[in-house]
């Protein structure tokens, strides 16, 4: 009769031995992301990770540029079509290069054939890639990530 | 500036670029990025071999 109080004992024992370490929020938790997203790859290359930040830097700009290269469209901030609104949130995930295509109007046209819609894809897809390397570059400045 | 691709090259860029963003960021060793990295790019070209296979299955 005394076992399941025994067990119940061990268990909350193992409970209070596994705890979740702590990573305390730092200056640099905020402002690598930031930096990451403004520039590809700034995040890492700033946490001192040069050859991942260089690869991310490569990677999202290739992307990009080949989005516009193939006639991709960029999206406006807009409050319409819920595709269209998502289309602007995963093409503003590029930062710096977004605003550049803004400011110098480039991608302002409309997908007329495949090719274009692969565009659209690509610079959509640089966007989410970039979110992706700024959340990676915030786990580092943490701590959680070498 | 106009870059033609096929679909099919198209889709080995955009799987090679996300593959190197996919090894960097979810792994955390260099030997375990690589080879994420790798998996990441074939199950990605593979899948378009597939798809397309199955796509060229049901047109018959």
């Amino acid at each position: 009769m005394a076992k399941p109080t025994t067990e119940k004992t061990d268990r909350s024992r193992n409970a209070v031995a596994v705890s979740e370490p702590e990573y305390p929020l730092t200056t640099m938790a905020v402002v690598a992301p930031l930096v990451g997203w403004l520039i590809p790859g700034g995040g890492h290359i700033l946490l001192k990770r040069y050859g991942r930040g260089i690869l991310l830097l490569v990677s999202v700009v290739a992307m990009f540029l080949i989005g516009l290269g193939m006639q991709g469209r960029i999206y406006k901030p807009n409050g319409g079509d819920i595709l269209d609104i998502l289309g602007f949130v995963g093409d503003v995930g590029s930062g710096a290069l977004y605003f550049l295509a803004r400011i110098m109007d480039w991608g302002n046209v409309m997908a007329a054939n495949a090719a274009a819609d692969y565009g659209k894809t690509f610079l959509i897809v640089a966007g989410l890639l970039n979110f992706i390397a700024a959340a990676d570059a915030h786990h580092i400045a943490l701590g959680k990530k070498p | 500036m106009t870059i033609t691709l096929s679909h099919f090259s198209a889709a080995v860029v955009f799987a090679l670029f996300a593959s190197v963003v996919f090894g960097i960021t979810q792994k955390n060793s260099t030997m375990e990025q690589v080879k994420y990295g790798l998996q990441c790019f074939a199950l990605f070209v593979g899948g378009v071999f597939l798809a397309g296979w199955v796509m060229a299955l049901i047109r018959r």
